[in-house]
């Protein structure tokens, strides 16, 4: 119960990629939010995409980390990071709450949609497999009897 | 006749003061209320995404624990799971916002 898991960790691998994808989609995201919000949606729009993407990549970084060192400090990482995370993302909105250039209606609602698209997005490329344990492998792997034919 | 002229302004005066503190009153309860609510509605949240998230990674850990072959595995579903869960917990962070800002 008390030993920690080797080799790299998958949940960091999905995290990158969703960092990546989240680069991919936030131009396109920003420019949604601004031909609705016009300006201030725009910065809010990018502000969330950040911190969601922040959120993310602290959450698979704090699983990677405990998980090295043991499983049972990868439950208590866990929780302390999800109230850690949500206190940074108050923090975060906090710190913008009068700024012009975000829209705080803009900001609530990009944080869930960025959220949860990009979570959408990545179960698209997620392996669940003993081989694959992360992602899926960029290339098909090919069939046997293409690879007996070689 | 300035006497009572004097005693009328003050009146006047006593009366607009004390619908300006109504004003203000109505103003700062209802600010009050917003305030509630949000902490309410952000802490009622939380409660959720918490019990689910610890049942989530216990059992992840069990998983883990008993298989350690499919630890990758278990991880990747354990921390999509996690992100899903912590959604609940967003929106109603997003209701707070909605509440307290806009």
């Amino acid at each position: 119960m008390l030993t920690g898991l080797e080799g790299p960790s998958p949940a960091y691998q999905v995290a990158l990629d969703m960092l990546k994808r989240g680069v991919i989609a936030g131009p396109i995201l920003v420019a949604i939010g601004a031909a609705i919000w016009g300006g201030p949606g725009a910065g809010a729009v990018a502000y969330a995409l950040g911190l969601v993407l922040v959120n993310f990549w602290l959450s698979a970084a704090i699983i990677a980390a405990t998980s090295r060192i043991s499983l049972a400090l990868l439950m208590g990482g866990v929780m302390f990071g999800f109230l850690l995370r949500l206190g940074l993302i108050f923090l975060a909105v906090w710190l913008v709450r009068d700024v012009g250039w975000v829209d705080m209606l803009a900001l609530g609602i990009a944080i869930i949609v960025t959220h949860l698209g990009l979570l959408a997005w990545e179960l698209k490329y997620v392996s669940a497999s003993l081989a694959y344990p992360g992602l899926k492998p960029s290339k098909p792997a090919k069939s046997a009897k293409e690879a007996a034919t070689l | 006749m300035s006497t009572i002229g004097a005693i009328t302004e003050q009146a006047i005066e006593l009366a607009q003061s004390a619908e300006l503190a109504q004003e203000v009153e109505a103003e700062d309860a209802q600010s009050v209320a917003a305030a509630e609510g949000a902490g309410l509605a952000y802490g009622l949240a939380a409660i959720g995404p918490g019990i689910g998230i610890g049942y989530l990674v216990g059992q992840a850990v069990q998983a883990m624990a008993r298989q350690p072959e499919s630890a990758g595995q278990v991880q990747t579903t354990m921390f999509l799971g996690i992100a899903f869960t912590e959604a609940l917990a967003l929106l109603g962070f997003v209701v707070f916002i909605m509440l307290k800002f806009v």
